[in-house]
């Protein structure tokens, strides 16, 4: 492809304007933080009085927190009175072709193999009625509806059920639950609700990509998953595409609730801006996100964290009901100057409960990656039983790996089981698989598809297949 | 008594010390004193909001005012269940944090060693103790280390020129006696090994049971290139006493160190063992077996720092509790961002014998280094029931096919000392504090 020096200066300038926004002065509110600043954001949502009670109830909570200083991830301090909590939904820049869009993230679909459809949508092109992924949204929506299922925006779950929304909001991750969270549910924007009716098996992987009305959420959102007795839902966030975002701190709370025999499995693949090789830019990734299963209820946590320039999230479950269960798979990669601090909460509260962790933790180049576990099980859980295992893998001589696993037994009938290795990509495996003719970064890709493969096995097909090229694309250049 | 007033107390024991100080304490220690003094006093005791002590609560140590100990003579009986029997060995005793001169013995020690007590030390050769006190165990961080520092009047000091092999093991007993009101007292053990030397050395800490008092001990080591110490602590306070101990080991190239430590009593036992590994080629082991039953809590907190290439750690540590008891664990291990080739291996078990045991562990990796070997495991459970099933099978009653497993689980441990008649008097001091060891036949 031959570029002309001007086209690269174009092109060049031209990365600052995507996700370009032009007049929104009259929907923004004030920078800063107050009592106002909630009620305001409350009120442009058209909230019902006891949501913003209870948002409220969370600001002041905050205002009494210190920001947690344990974590092993190291960042300039934050002023939370020169952020902008509330804009509304930004008009993208349409582009007319996928010629104007970064050339960088061009390279990055062709390699996922996104379809050229999906990368359209993805780079925000207008697209042809044949491609209209809204009528194909429709149709999954209807087909949803039939069997009872809600799944919607969370603004508009607050307007359309809001019984469902004030009986389970806040009941898994407490507005007072720690800084990020309680930030969360005073100035929370948009996010996904779902409910699953009784014994009904959502037939299809949900998306925020098939919601209607997927707006931009924003930095703080705000998820909550209802799975009745019995049903079943599988539900994905994120996606593999490169996502950039001109605000730095993200702050966000899932909440997942199983009732008796549920099964809830919440997929994700973070691919946030990590910042440049010097590690300017890059967003800061706060998520707080807790499960509650019920009586042989399971909830299945499985995510691959490769963007943020840090990343600060504990996928947790509580396994309140007896004989529930609790997994949590992960992939972790940093590379570069990311920092990720991740890991899990298993807390056992009911009888024979059981509990998997598989993590797998990647650095390279001077990446930072911590796991940082709490396995407790409480006087009650006769029977059960936990079974962790953290793995890290080095690339590079400059990076770290670190692991933090609690573990509290109260319970002598319980089992718990802990084990951690580190390792580096041997140079006889790379030897190997270079006299079999792969290059060298082929090589050390398919060693660390091997090594992850027990956390892809976890990922819906598609999803698997795309975070392996993920995986590759954010290992890029950290090896040779 | 407030915890204010708990550093006043020792603020004001320190001052109207120091004009006795000023008569013994060679002329360098008394900056290091008053640092140190300086550093309790804006450390304070730690307390459960401090990571390292989050699940370790010493208020109970914070709030009682300890007396400083007189100068007591005991008969040899009274060290008789500590001392080891049938070995031949140099034996430093101390009372109270006194040298005994008396109930000290001296075996086979090869020319040059220095096997003697810190405050002879300090009033004839301080050049001895000079270039490593505080050198090891730091001040700067850890409160009770510091409050030791500013203390410490007494203790053992083993000194091994280059190119020496000690040939009787080195033991050095600390007991407190029955005294009316509790009293405290803070051993400073400073052990210096010089190259391609080796001797084996024991630390054991005992007093009356029901006894509460309060041994604040440090345990400085310094082992040369190529040399070999095996360390062996054994722990066998009152049950109503506390210790806490902090014992830390610098290492040189190509040294073996082998620590064995064993944990029996206390009603609240703190144990922080730190091993730099300075060098490339070293070998180094921790091993470790706790014991806990009624209401006691004990407390393992030890961290291995690869700081430089081709070194080796392993790690085991044991626990079994019972009762409404409490076990600690957090075993650190560091690999600096030079540290390549490091093999490091650690490995907790813990058997939760009663319902109302409780145990916490956190086994710790911090790895900056690519080519590396480090694994950890940790497992909390009860016996495994495929091995009770093996001996129920071949007729063994239940309650001594429990006895057994439980007894095999606590020996392994032991099985690491090289001593015999050390492993021997450890055996004996397991039979009688494991549950049902009557069974064991």
């Amino acid at each position: 492809m031959s570029t002309s020096t001007d086209t690269i200066e174009q092109l060049a300038t031209q990365e600052y304007k995507y996700g370009f926004v032009t007049d929104v002065e009259s929907e923004i509110v004030p920078r800063g933080l107050s009592e106002a600043t909630v009620r305001a954001i409350s009120q442009k949502k058209n909230e019902p009085e006891w949501l913003l009670e209870w948002r409220l109830r969370a600001f002041r909570a905050w205002l009494e927190m210190a920001e947690p200083a344990w974590h092993n991830v190291h960042y300039p301090a934050i002023d939370y009175q020169d952020i902008i909590y509330y804009s509304a939904p930004k008009p993208k820049k349409q582009l007319a072709s996928m010629d104007e869009v970064d050339p960088e993230i061009r390279a990055t679909f062709k390699k996922l193999g996104i379809p050229l459809d999906e990368q359209m949508r993805l780079s925000g092109i207008a697209v042809d009625a044949v491609f209209d992924s809204v009528s194909v949204a429709t149709t999954f929506k209807d087909k949803l509806k039939d069997l009872g299922i809600i799944f919607c925006s969370f603004s508009e779950a607050v307007l359309e059920h809001p019984d469902l929304v004030r009986q389970y909001l806040g009941t898994v991750v407490p507005h007072t639950d720690n800084f990020f969270a309680a930030l969360n549910s005073a100035v929370f924007s948009d996010g996904s609700f779902c409910y699953v009716p009784k014994g009904v098996r959502c037939p299809m992987e949900l998306s925020t990509y098939f919601r209607i009305n997927a707006k931009d959420t924003g930095q703080f959102e705000r998820t909550l998953l209802v799975a009745d007795e019995g049903a079943f839902v599988s539900y994905l966030e994120g996606c593999t595409a490169p996502i950039r975002d001109e605000n730095q701190l993200h702050a966000a709370v899932v909440e997942l609730v199983a009732l008796d025999g549920a099964t809830i499995k919440y997929s994700t693949v973070q691919n946030w801006y990590p910042g440049n090789k010097d590690g300017v830019g890059g967003i800061y990734n706060f998520v707080t996100k807790r499960g509650k299963a019920m009586a042989n209820a399971k909830i299945t946590w499985t995510q691959v964290e490769t963007g943020s320039a840090i990343t600060w999230k504990y996928p947790s479950c509580i396994l309140q009901g007896d004989n529930a269960v609790g997994e949590f798979y992960s992939v972790a990669v940093t590379n570069n100057m990311q920092q990720a601090d991740t890991g899990t909460k298993m807390v056992h509260l009911g009888k024979n409960t059981r509990s998997t962790i598989v993590s797998k933790g990647i650095s390279a180049g001077k990446g930072q990656n911590t796991y940082r576990g709490l396995v407790k099980i409480n006087k009650g859980a006769a029977g059960s039983r936990n079974y962790s295992q953290c793995d890290s893998l080095l690339i590079g001589d400059r990076c770290g790996a670190h692991t933090f696993p609690y573990i509290e037994v109260k319970n002598p009938s319980s089992t718990v089981e802990h084990e951690a290795s580190t390792s580096k990509i041997g140079e006889d495996q790379i030897f190997y698989l270079r006299q079999r003719g792969l290059s060298t970064e082929d090589a050390v890709n398919m060693i660390v598809n091997g090594f992850c493969k027990e956390v892809f096995r976890e990922l819906p097909m598609e999803f698997a297949v795309e975070a392996q090229k993920l995986l590759g694309i954010s290992l890029e250049g950290s090896v040779g | 008594m407030a915890v204010a007033e708990a550093h006043d107390l020792y603020r004001a024991r320190f001052d109207a010390l120091a004009a006795r100080r000023e008569a013994t304490d060679p002329i360098w220690l008394a900056p290091i004193r008053a640092r140190a003094m300086q550093r309790f006093v804006a450390l304070g005791f730690p307390t459960t909001r401090h990571e390292e002590w989050r699940f370790t609560n010493i208020a109970p140590i914070a709030a009682t005012a300890f007396a400083e100990p007189s100068i007591t003579a005991v008969d040899r009986s009274t060290i008789a269940p500590f001392d080891v029997r049938g070995m031949s060995c140099t034996r430093l005793v101390f009372v109270n944090g006194h040298f005994s001169e008396a109930l000290s013995s001296a075996g086979a020690l090869g020319a040059g060693v220095r096997a003697t007590n810190l405050a002879t030390v300090l009033a004839v050769d301080p050049g001895l103790v000079d270039p490593y006190i505080t050198r090891c165990a730091s001040d700067e961080d850890q409160a009770l280390v510091a409050l030791n520092t500013a203390f410490a009047h007494d203790g053992a000091v083993i000194h091994v020129p280059a190119r020496t092999v000690v040939p009787d093991p080195i033991h050095v007993i600390y007991l407190s006696t029955t005294s009316g009101a509790p009293t405290v007292s803070h051993p400073r053990t400073t052990i210096v090994v010089g190259d391609q030397s080796q001797v084996k050395i024991i630390e054991s800490y005992g007093g009356p049971d029901g006894e509460v008092y309060f041994t604040n001990a440090v345990t400085e080591v310094v082992g040369g290139a190529g040399s070999h110490v095996e360390h062996v602590r054994v722990q066998r306070e009152s049950l109503s006493a506390y210790h806490v101990a902090n014992t830390q080991v610098r290492l040189d190239r190509a040294a073996v160190y082998a620590q064995h430590s064993f944990v029996f009593g206390g009603a609240l036992a703190r144990n922080d063992i730190g091993a730099w590994l300075g060098a490339e080629g070293i070998h180094c082991t921790l091993n470790g077996l706790y014991l806990a039953s009624g209401t006691r809590l004990v407390d393992t907190h030890t961290a291995i720092d690869h700081a430089k290439p081709h070194c080796e750690s392993h790690e085991v540590y044991k626990g079994m509790l019972d009762g409404a008891s409490r076990g600690v664990f957090n075993g650190k291990i560091f690999v600096r961002l030079d540290a390549q080739k490091t093999d490091a291996k650690q490995t907790n078990k813990v058997l939760l014998l009663s319902d109302d045991a409780t145990i916490n562990t956190k086994p710790q990796l911090e790895i900056f280094a690519d080519d590396v070997k480090c694994t950890h495991g940790a497992t909390v459970g009860q016996l495994d029931e495929t091995q009770l099933f093996y001996l129920r099978a071949r007729g063994i009653g239940e309650a001594q096919a429990r006895a057994m497993l439980v007894h095999a689980f606590a020996s392994e441990v032991i099985d690491h000392v090289s001593l015999e008649p050390l492993r021997d008097s450890l055996e004996s001091t397991l039979l009688t504090l494991l549950p049902k060891a009557a069974l064991i036949g």
